[in-house]
């Protein structure tokens, strides 16, 4: 038998038993977003050949497709104007198209990153205040509200999506900005609230108590002690936001058109001639991804340790 | 600096109240120690000096100043915490200029007085360490400077060296006692360890249930002991403690107990009832073979330099200290003999010490 490993060190084939399970489990997730990955890159033809191709010439129409309204001209019409001047226009003009204009994407985009960035702030903010009060002071009945902020949860947040709808009118609140980041923030928010809940609670009261005896009001021994320490928690409640309103479909489907329509409900809207421009869509999801996913890298180590964290006392 | 002064200060926490009814003095430059078992109301008046909590009723004064209702951060106090509470995402130097940016000193005096208290406490040489790199030693150095670079009216310190190991603790018990004479500020310090507070205060007051019983000088509170509580906490053993059922009388100057009759200090004060008790330290009390409390060995302790015995008698175990030559064993049949008159006699409805030649 082999003794030189501890009783609870996985033997070496658990370990490769778990290797191969995540390997094969990361390929099965990866295919359709490498298949994304690849589409943005194929020309409308390649992209929707049978059988499909998975050696292909790269092209970046989709990208050029996905920037720019087109529209198709005659020959000689093509002929009469000056040589292009950029390699997109001549991309375009090889399809006996000019380019009439920017498309919205770049529009929706940024009210993606507005909507998203703008409501991932505002919950972690608030909800960690709420959380600091819930987690320092005598709130009356703070059993009952802790509750009562989770069973916001309890119920699929479309459920309430006609008395939102009717009620966004009536305050003006549709199609904007504000609408959108207050209606994230409000989804947000309980979950912001539970998982900082944790997260200060971990907090020895003694450091703002310190920092108080310093010569610092409470609200400034919260941002300046309490903060700080939280920032782990504060990362992983931050990706999960984030994850949450960049995503979001349904509601953005509902309340928003023209304003302050985020780039989920537009992308599968991109039409080409005869049908959905596929390689434009592709690289609309796949800009699409891009922002969560740096971001999440950036924060991984905080939310690897953020979601373990107190489980075990130091 | 300032002295400090409670005036019927209470706390109460819904049913429970933790401090009682409490008056105390605490002069200026004076190195002071609330000593209690844990849950004595120790902690509570500390942290109700420092603003960490409000009184439910009373007045606190530092200097002349009524501070009782002021928030932590309008008393210029400074505190040390059981868990020194270092703010871990600082340096040491960031730790220790942080109380100084509040208050908007300008840089260069920042710099100069962190350099200064790190001299003091010899932690110049780690200001720029992270905390979680730091001994526990250090921690409480640079908690300590942490409190002293702001030349506060007065130090509150919350058992400092409670996580520190025995051996530690003794050196860092030497380095506050030596810091307190350099700086001469006045300090309130808390502890449960009673010989922690023997050699570091200048004055000691001892708290149970809420309630201060005695504040005087150590040797006063070792010898005598306002009630049968002090007695019994403070001492390594602490006092036996003999039940005798009998009134005592003015004048009274003899017991008469089992038999034997035992000299005591002349008594000034009657007691209240018949049922009193008869204390005296295990080192006040001798071993020997007739004339004393018949009982037989239970224990033996060897400390080094004395051997403490503990006898079983009628009255229960009493505790002798006796010269490391003394040879007993156990289950050996001696007799127990005060060898000098330091005896106190508690009234057994007050639990007070009752007046005598001795306890004037």
């Amino acid at each position: 038998m082999d003794t030189s490993r501890s009783y609870l060190e996985p033997s070496s084939f658990s370990k490769k038993l778990a290797a191969t399970i995540i390997i094969v489990y990361t390929v099965i997730t990866l295919i359709p977003i490498s298949w994304m990955v690849m589409t943005s890159f194929k020309n409308v033809n390649s992209a929707i050949s049978y059988p499909p191709e998975v050696l292909f010439e790269p092209s970046l129409e989709g990208y050029v497709n996905l920037f720019t309204n087109r529209s198709r001209q005659s020959q000689e019409y093509l002929d009469s104007l000056p040589a292009p001047e950029t390699w997109y226009e001549e991309l375009v003009r090889s399809r006996e198209m000019v380019i009439t204009g920017p498309s919205k994407f770049l529009g929706r985009y940024s009210n993606s990153m507005i909507i998203g960035f703008g409501s991932t702030f505002a919950s972690v903010f608030l909800g960690a205040l709420a959380a600091y009060a819930f987690s320092r002071f005598r709130v009356p009945l703070k059993d009952d509200l802790l509750f009562f902020i989770l069973s916001t949860r309890m119920f699929p947040p479309i459920a309430v999506a006609v008395p939102i709808f009717i009620m966004y009118r009536k305050l003006g609140l549709g199609d904007t900005h504000l609408g959108m980041i207050i209606l994230y923030t409000v989804v947000n928010l309980s979950l912001a609230v539970w998982l900082l809940k944790g997260f200060m609670d971990e907090i020895p009261k003694e450091y703002e108590e310190a920092a108080m005896i310093d010569g610092y009001s409470r609200l400034q021994a919260f941002f300046k002690v309490v903060l700080p320490q939280a920032m782990t928690g504060i990362a992983a409640t931050a990706i999960f936001c984030m994850i949450f309103s960049w995503n979001e479909y349904a509601f953005a489907v509902l309340l928003t058109q023209f304003n302050a329509q985020t780039a989920p409900p537009f992308i599968p809207t991109i039409i080409g001639e005869g049908g959905l421009d596929w390689p434009a869509i592709g690289a609309g999801t796949t800009l699409f991804l891009l922002p969560v996913m740096i971001f999440t890298i950036i924060l991984r180590k905080h939310l690897l340790r953020g979601i373990t964290f107190g489980a075990v006392r130091k | 600096m300032s002295k400090i002064k409670i005036v019927n200060l209470q706390k109460s926490f819904g049913d429970f109240t933790a401090v009682k009814n409490s008056n105390l003095t605490i002069n200026d430059k004076e190195f002071f120690v609330l000593l209690g078992p844990s849950g004595c109301g120790k902690t509570t008046t500390l942290r109700m000096i420092a603003g960490l909590e409000l009184p439910t009723s009373g007045e606190i004064y530092l200097g002349d100043e009524e501070v009782g209702m002021l928030r932590a951060s309008e008393r210029d106090i400074a505190f040390v915490f059981q868990l020194f509470a270092l703010y871990p995402h600082m340096n040491v130097k960031n730790n220790l200029s942080f109380p100084l940016k509040m208050q908007g000193y300008s840089r260069s005096e920042i710099k100069t007085r962190v350099e200064e208290a790190a001299k003091l406490l010899r932690i110049d040489h780690i200001l720029n360490s992270n905390i979680s790199s730091l001994s526990g030693g250090d921690r409480q150095r640079v908690a300590l400077g942490r409190a002293l670079v702001r030349r506060p009216k007065a130090f509150l310190m919350d058992e400092p060296l409670g996580t520190l190991d025995a051996e530690f603790r003794e050196l860092m018990c030497l380095e506050l006692k030596k810091l307190h004479i350099d700086i001469g500020a006045t300090t309130v310090y808390v502890t449960h360890d009673q010989l922690e507070a023997m050699s570091l205060a200048d004055r000691i007051a001892v708290m149970d249930g809420g309630e201060i019983l005695q504040a005087d000088e150590p040797s006063v509170i070792y010898n005598k002991p306002a009630t049968k509580f002090v007695a019994s906490f403070i001492g390594s053993p602490g006092m036996n403690f003999i039940s005798i059922d009998q009134g005592i009388s003015n004048e009274q100057s003899t017991l008469n107990i089992e038999g034997t009759n035992f000299n005591i200090p002349k008594q000034y004060e009657i007691s209240k009832g018949k049922k009193n008790s008869f204390g005296i330290r295990p080192e006040n009390l001798s071993l020997t073979n007739e004339g004393g409390l018949k009982g037989s060995v239970f224990g033996v302790e060897y400390l080094g330099s004395r051997k403490i015995v503990t006898v079983k008698t009628n009255f229960g175990e009493i505790k002798v200290k006796t010269d490391i030559s003394t040879s007993v064993k156990i289950n050996e049949n001696v007799q127990v003999k005060p060898s000098n008159d330091n005896i106190i006699i508690f009234d057994g409805e007050t639990d007070k010490s009752l007046k005598s030649e001795f306890m004037n």
